[in-house]
């Protein structure tokens, strides 16, 4: 089943008079369960691309659909519901709310959703035992470090058990030991749970993880495999 | 919900100095409000209180012809039998004192200097001529039946050089358009605080003015005290009269204050708004500054699927808990200062006001009223003002605020 589908998308930013072809034509289909790595230089598109699909931004032009769903002609509000429902993110910078303790954040998307007390506590709970953090779950993300910090935003984004993760660059920030710590656990999940990954990044080490890689230059996918 | 109010409270802890600092700009401007209108309050309320009391009394009965400003002393001009009416008046329950009074116009001349008076013919025994004996300074009180007795006020004493026992001349008009001189001799300074009243007010008993001007049996007017201000209406509808005389309360005795204080109150609201608006810009500017700093946290609240009316909310929280701490300190402040010049009092001196009487020392008077209004009018602003940073908070593109720091 088909997890993400784009067609023809186009993203152009303009800037004063400046406009940059960010994406100039991108067709490209995930199925699910996928483990999908988005590579390319920097400036080829690959954030963009993530924000197509994680429903941050709309295209200029083309259509993509998440969970079958043509998302582009969702208004403000339903976007955010998209991305409540379906979609986690994962940042290259550990993208944390820096008042809230590591059990609130993974929490966050819980409470919004509106899920019960109880099956909250336990559902964050088994996620931070996931990512290895139970005895960090009260310290607020200035208290721990960068890898634990994305262990953290890792465990957050999986709570609501979306179908779809998106990482941008999510070692980028991290140390090799912690990289691959990263990188291990969202393989791991990956295969017990399931859920579909896309990551972009330019790092060779994190790019062996994956199982299909797509290349990216000028906002074009130059090869997938 | 809970999460969001927990939320804005870190949020605002995180910067406890700004935080505390707005806060503290709300409370000042609250405090400031509740100040400025006690002492309004007691400024007003204490200037028409003592107009009252000193010199329109509550009610007045005089002849319809009667021009307050000549002093007129023509019979025509004036209430006969003054006390049968004042006598009867006075049984009715609202109502303190009621007794007849005599203006004239003259002046008082000791050796080279002189001054003009307001003479001012009174029942001493009356309730109503109680401000002027509890004013005494020195000598002793009128009796009613004294023949050469006056009582000044003490600026007036100052102003001609007298002291108690010295002798006084004293001119003034009669009823038969002449001038009468005589001697009378200063039997007592007293002072109300009240620099137009007592540099012009020159008393002597009702009798011995009767007689000196000429008007027997006549006053100028039926001066009416009554136990509540709030009655006066109430007693108006109550009293009959003869025709060929008017009854005039304190409103039309005192028109030029109560349109002063119109116009003051008028002028206040104006004081009002710059503070409320000094202080709402604070709250306006703290929330903008840390809508700005957060760009990245909401951007991840928004990616990961907060609508933007719970980001509003999110800062709405934090303007309430702001208002709310405000509010308190501000209270605290206000009420504090408000109680300490409702004890001490403004010094403010002569405030030489023409037509006007002011007390020289204005104590502040603090209502439910303008505590309750007050405090919900700064409640609600600094609320306004924290909408528009909140707006713009939930407006944010996520993406825009997720590139803002990288
Ligand atoms: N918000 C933006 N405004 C203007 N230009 C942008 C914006 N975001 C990205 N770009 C431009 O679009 C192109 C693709 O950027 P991006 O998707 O971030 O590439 P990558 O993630 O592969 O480095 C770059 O040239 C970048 O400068
Ligand atoms: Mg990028």
């Amino acid at each position: 089943m088909e997890v993400v589908k784009i067609e023809n998308v186009t993203r152009t930013y303009q800037i004063g008079k400046l406009e940059t072809r960010a994406l100039q034509g991108v067709d490209l289909s995930i199925a699910s369960g996928e483990f999908t790595s988005l590579v390319g230089p920097s400036g080829s598109g690959k954030t963009t691309l993530l924000q197509m699909i994680g429903c941050l931004d709309q295209p200029t032009s083309g259509r993509v659909h998440v969970n079958g769903k043509d998302v582009t002609k969702l208004n403000r509000n339903q976007r955010a519901d998209m991305r409540r429902e379906n979609i986690g993110f994962i940042f290259q910078f550990f993208a944390l709310i820096p008042t809230l303790s590591a059990y609130e954040n993974v929490e966050m998307p819980l409470l919004l959703n509106g899920m019960g007390a109880n099956e909250r506590k336990e559902r964050v709970m088994e996620l931070l035992k996931a990512v290895d953090l139970l005895d960090r779950a009260n310290n607020r993300p200035d208290q721990l470090s960068g890898g634990q910090q994305q262990r953290v935003a890792i465990a957050r984004a999986l709570a609501p058990k979306p179908a779809l993760i998106l990482a941008d660059e999510p070692t980028a920030n991290l140390d090799t030991t912690n990289g691959k710590q990263v990188m291990d656990i969202m393989e791991k999940l990956n295969k017990e749970t399931g859920v579909t990954f896309v990551f972009a990044t330019h790092d060779p080490r994190v790019i062996s993880y994956a199982r299909r890689v797509v290349t990216l230059q000028d906002g074009l996918i130059v090869k997938d495999s | 919900m809970i999460q969001i109010l927990k939320m804005a409270f870190r949020d605002l802890g995180r910067n406890r100095r700004r935080s505390f600092f707005s806060a503290l700009a709300v409370g000042a401007g609250l405090a400031l409000l509740i100040l400025m209108a006690s002492v309004i309050e007691g400024e007003m309320g204490s200037a028409i209180e003592s107009a009252i009391q000193l010199q329109s009394g509550h009610i007045q009965i005089r002849a319809k012809t009667y021009d307050e400003n000549r002093s007129s002393l023509k019979w025509v001009d004036l209430v006969e039998n003054p006390e049968q009416m004042a006598s009867l008046i006075s049984g009715l329950a609202e109502v303190k004192a009621a007794t007849p009074r005599l203006y004239a116009s003259g002046f008082l001349s000791s050796g080279t200097q002189s001054a003009g008076a307001r003479i001012t013919g009174i029942d001493p025994l009356s309730p109503a001529s109680d401000p002027y004996r509890e004013g005494l300074i020195s000598g002793n009180y009128l009796n009613p039946d004294d023949r050469d007795a006056v009582l000044i006020g003490k600026p007036m004493a100052d102003k001609l050089s007298l002291k108690v026992g010295d002798n006084v001349s004293l001119s003034l008009n009669t009823s038969d358009g002449n001038v009468q001189d005589q001697t009378f001799t200063v039997k007592g300074i007293y002072t109300t605080n009240t620099y137009g009243f007592d540099s012009t007010t020159v008393f002597l008993p009702l009798s011995k003015a009767q007689a000196i001007t000429q008007t027997e049996n006549h006053a100028s007017t039926i001066f009416i005290l009554l136990k509540d201000t709030a009655q006066t209406d109430a007693v108006v509808r109550a009293l009959s009269i003869s025709s060929g005389l008017v009854i005039k309360t304190w409103k039309d005795l005192n028109a030029l204050f109560v349109d002063y204080e119109a116009m003051a109150q008028s002028y206040i609201s104006i004081f009002y708004l710059i503070i409320l608006a000094i202080s709402a810009s604070v709250i306006i500017n703290t929330l903008i500054m840390s809508v700005y700093e957060r760009t990245r946290e909401i951007g991840i609240l928004s990616a990961i699927g907060m609508r933007g009316n719970r980001i509003m909310m999110l800062f709405l929280a934090e303007s309430s808990m702001l208002a709310v701490g405000g509010v308190i300190m501000g209270l605290l402040i206000g009420v504090l200062s408000t109680l300490y010049f409702n004890v001490n009092g403004f010094y403010i001196g002569n405030m030489g006001l023409s037509g006007m009487l002011i007390t020289d020392t204005i104590y502040a008077k603090l209502t439910m009223d303008n505590l309750v209004n007050l405090t919900i009018l700064t409640f609600v602003v600094t609320l306004l003002s924290g909408l528009y940073p909140a707006v713009m908070a939930s407006r944010m593109q996520p993406i825009a605020a997720l590139r803002a720091e990288k």
